[in-house]
């Protein structure tokens, strides 16, 4: 199937101002998107607040709106845009590609949907439509889909009584368990139960704080391992796979937040396999037509037990970097099959004479390491969770994952050359520690159980004081095989140190 | 070393023993060394693991990221020292389930770094380990990624493997003395030498899934995918045939008589399949004349076929065919293969350094399926025959799904009669 020839211009929502959970990566996907439309012909109308972006750049639009980025504003534009393309003559509609702007763009093209705008002027979403957003985006309407192909979710459950507590719990049947209580401020109140005492008291509690008398339980997956598939999908319904990764920080981190690696490094085939075809699954299931996804999953490791944690139905900040880590240009080719074009059709930008249709295989490690700026935000609580904290990222390419590691951390700028050994001295709190100084132990171990953007080099700090991989698996539940590499990377340390005397 | 074989009561413990050191969290690094010498004079130097011993063989490379245990076990490899381009290996493990047949038949095995430790739920034993016990050399931190891009350039090169004290001339000699894969019948090594029924008591062939749900398993290692009647009577002919491909004919309804490579078309229509399924296998197609010759027979028989690979090479000699020798190779979980009726692209797991010649192909054979890479032919049909074959492997193992749907094929060209 060639490309569509109903189309005639495309309307790209950009990412607006740059915060902290979406920075540049979105500037990047549209930039890549409105060279790959124009490339085809197609007219691009751009809308993007920030004018301190590439993608606003005049050769890159054939019109560029630096507007608001809220529906009445994007409203606006497009009967400005319809309005144009009936005098200009076009032959040809106008459509909205919604998924290459970050959360911005999707939210602002649902609420153009929503309020029936895009019905009225026939604007078409093209790449993935409302009802598959929808889907990916609506927490309860994604799990029920997700139980509808058969995939394992976390099992959760609501009750009113502390007697309906104990039946939910009874039934997911393993601690620790979350308890929500439901429509209270940012969830106040809730917390996690890790024996029947704990539980019983949170469960009363938020009962009573919440104003429905309503709480949700969850079982939860903290200490999980926790992957990512970036999947594309065309409209012939061919799927790949472009880049699969694997969480150096186990659950309960923001993706953002962690350290991530790419390839998978510790699951089988046959596990993998299998998480191969619960991402087709899924991007079948929540029904994006054309174009990429990012799908997170968290396994047990002590079981193999998968459950998917979340899709993103768009180019999302994983994707840039995959995209990077493979040579895969995700947005690029997102744009060009959303405009119709099969993914055979497509030629591989990294070897120019074979297709898009293909599965990257890499023979190097991938490795992301999370930049943090606390020391701008004294007030910000240094604690990582669910919410995103960093302010940026390092990617670094090697042969090994000790190789890769080392460049990222280095590339961080903040003035190390790596994990250690550098000579240069370590801050806790108030006390500074000399490079080679054994730090305390009760110091490391209140490092290492709670995670924080310096956990990393407390781990060199812990196998350099002795502790074994078990002890700082027990207190990180950090993969051992990572913490394997690092104790590589510290034992060539130790044996460089000693050389030297 | 040849050994008569029956198919083991239980291979799943076959090959694998698991040792004190078997999950050592320590690092178990051999100061030995080890040395990789080709014919065209090169020599690696690098680090010795698993058995200490030498061997010749082809030297080639794969580039699944994840699946070397399947690789390492599957009889297609025979006489082949196998080089990984993913540079971390060994870092899952080895275990009793994934395994392609009763031992590993590489001739020798090459990484960049092998892992200090085994992080996975479902392992039994470490890399290093399982092949020293199947008397395997192994060798690591070779840059691994210049020896692909001289094969990619040379071809597959002969080679020998030594982590014994061999020094360079030696290496060298023996590298350019081993004899080559070409004209050489390999098949004959890994055959079973006996036909068996495979799996009568339906205790190999279920697929591994999945823990669901969170109460605790008692056994995730053992959860399976329930199987079907075993309603079809099939004969397999086995060239070296990986495992999976049998519990994926018998996960969709086939019951599976296995037969030697060397059974005549006659012996094998005893059995009154319903159809003939060819394996895949090692080595060169063209010196397996007995195999072109049955298989011959059999497309006279007019009992419906499915070929994989090897058997897909034989199926297009027996057509009237030729094969011929590729450059390189395709070996590795990422190949694309067009399905040039419906228009859908798979992504396939292939292991092969023969490819058939389309030219070479009559007219009543219609090339259905291409590499999107190469365009070399990935799939034949017969246009008035129920006879139908694959380059690559659907049963995948390691590699991705997307072609399981084959074996269905399988029983619909059946049905059709």
């Amino acid at each position: 199937m060639p490309k569509r020839t109903d189309i005639h211009s495309v309307l790209i929502i950009g990412a607006g101002p740059i915060v902290i959970g979406q920075a540049c990566e979105f500037d990047y996907s549209g930039t890549q998107a409105c060279k790959a439309l124009r490339e085809e012909g197609f007219r691009v109308v751009l809308v993007n607040s920030n004018p301190a972006t590439i993608m606003t750049d005049p050769e890159f639009a054939d019109r560029t709106y630096i507007e608001p980025i809220v529906p009445e504003c994007v409203e606006k534009i497009i009967v400005r845009e319809v309005a144009e393309m009936k005098r200009i003559g076009a032959r040809g509609k106008l459509v909205l590609l919604p998924t290459l702007g970050g959360q911005t763009a999707l939210n602002t093209a649902m609420a153009l949907w929503r309020s029936g705008v895009l019905q009225k002027y026939d604007v078409e979403m093209i790449g993935a439509n409302a009802q598959a957003i929808e889907r990916g985006e609506d927490r309860q309407l994604f799990k029920e889909h997700m139980l509808r192909i058969g995939l394992d979710v976390p099992q959760s459950g609501a009750a009113h009584t502390l007697e309906e507590s104990r039946q939910v719990a009874e039934r997911i049947g393993r601690m620790p368990l979350i308890i929500r209580p439901a429509y209270t401020l940012g969830g106040s109140g809730g917390g996690i139960a890790y024996n029947r005492e704990e539980f019983d008291e949170l469960a009363k509690r938020g009962i009573d704080l919440s104003p429905v008398s309503e709480i949700l339980i969850e079982e939860s997956l903290i200490g999980w391992k926790e992957f990512e598939i970036e999947v594309m999908r065309d409209r012939a319904d061919n799927c790949v796979v472009i880049c699969s990764i694997e969480n150096f920080d186990p659950m309960g981190i923001h993706t953002g937040d962690s350290i991530t690696v790419a390839p998978i490094q510790t699951l089988s085939d046959k596990e993998y396999q299998i998480m191969r075809d619960a991402s087709f699954a899924v991007i079948r299931e929540i029904g994006v037509e054309t174009g990429g996804s990012n799908i997170q999953f968290a396994v047990n490791p002590d079981n193999g037990r998968m459950v998917i944690i979340e899709m993103n139905p768009r180019v999302s900040r994983s994707s840039a970097l995959a995209s990077k880590a493979t040579g895969f240009p995700i947005a690029k080719i997102a744009a060009k099959l959303a405009v119709g074009y099969l993914l055979d059709e497509i030629r591989n930008d990294i070897t120019r004479e074979t297709p898009a249709s293909f599965e990257p295989t890499i023979d190097y490690v991938v490795v992301k390491v999370p930049r943090f700026a606390f020391e701008k935000f004294p007030q910000a609580d240094p604690t990582l969770n669910t919410q995103m904290k960093s302010v940026g990222e390092a990617m670094a390419i090697g042969r090994t994952f000790k190789e890769s590691l080392q460049k990222c951390l280095r590339s961080l700028e903040i003035g190390r050359s790596g994990l250690g050994g550098d000579g240069k001295p370590w801050r806790v709190g108030a006390q500074v520690y000399g490079d080679r100084d054994l730090l305390p132990r009760d110091v490391i171990t209140r490092k290492l159980s709670v995670p924080n953007a310096e956990r990393i080099f407390f781990i060199r700090h812990a196998l350099r004081a002795g502790f074994t991989l078990d002890d700082i698996f027990g207190l990180t539940k950090i993969d051992r095989w990572f913490l394997a590499q690092l104790k590589e990377i510290v034992d060539f340390e130790e044996a460089l140190a000693h050389s030297k005397q | 070393m040849k050994k008569a074989r029956m198919i083991p009561q239980s291979f799943r413990g076959i090959g694998l023993t698991v040792g004190a050191r078997g999950l050592a969290s320590e690092p178990q690094r051999m100061a030995m060394k080890a040395i990789l010498a080709l014919e065209d004079g090169s020599v690696y130097h690098g680090q010795a693991f698993g058995a200490r011993a030498s061997a010749g063989g082809e030297v080639c490379f794969n580039t699944s990221m994840t699946g070397y245990q399947e690789i390492l076990t599957d009889p297609s490899y025979k006489a082949q020292i196998v080089a990984m381009t993913y540079p971390l290996i060994g870092n899952y493990g080895v275990n009793r389930i994934d395994v392609e047949s009763w031992k590993p038949h590489v001739s020798g095995f090459v990484v960049r770094e092998l892992s200090p430790v085994v992080s996975n739920w479902r392992a039994d034993g470490s890399l290093a380990d399982y092949l020293e016990q199947n008397e395997i050399p192994g060798l690591q931190g070779i840059d691994t990624r210049a020896l692909t891009k001289k094969l990619r350039v040379r071809g597959a090169l002969n080679g020998f493997i030594s982590t014994e004290a061999i020094d360079e001339a030696e290496a060298l000699r023996r590298a350019k003395e081993w004899p080559g894969l070409v004209g050489v019948d390999y098949v004959k090594e890994v055959t079973h030498r006996e036909a068996f029924a495979w799996d009568a008591n339906d205790e190999q062939s279920a697929s591994f899934n999945l823990h669901r749900g969170s109460a605790e398993p008692v056994n995730p290692r053992a959860i399976c995918d329930p199987l079907p009647a075993a309603d079809i009577p099939i004969v397999a002919y086995d060239f070296g045939m990986k495992y999976n491909i049998l519990r994926r004919l018998r996960q969709h309804g086939f019951r599976v008589q296995v037969v030697p490579a060397g059974t005549p078309a006659e012996e094998a229509l005893k059995y009154k399949p319903a159809g003939i399924f060819l394996s895949n296998g090692p080595g060169d197609p063209a010196a397996l004349g007995y195999a072109v010759r049955a298989v011959a027979d059999l497309l006279k028989s007019g009992v419906p076929i499915f070929g994989i690979c090897l058997g897909h090479q034989i199926l297009g000699q027996a057509f009237g065919g030729k094969t011929f020798k590729l450059k390189f190779g395709h070996r590795g979980g990422n190949q694309p293969v067009k399905d040039l009726a419906s228009g859908r692209v798979e992504i396939t797991s292939q292991n092969h350094g023969f490819a058939v010649d389309p030219q070479s192909l009559p007219a009543e054979i219609a090339v259905d399926r291409i590499n999107l890479n190469d365009q070399t032919v990935e799939g034949m049909r017969h246009k008035s025959k129920p006879v139908f074959c694959v380059q690559y492997h659907p049963e995948a193992s390691p590699g991705p799904h997307d072609s399981t749907p084959l074996f269905a094929q399988f029983r619909e060209t059946i049905a059709r009669g």
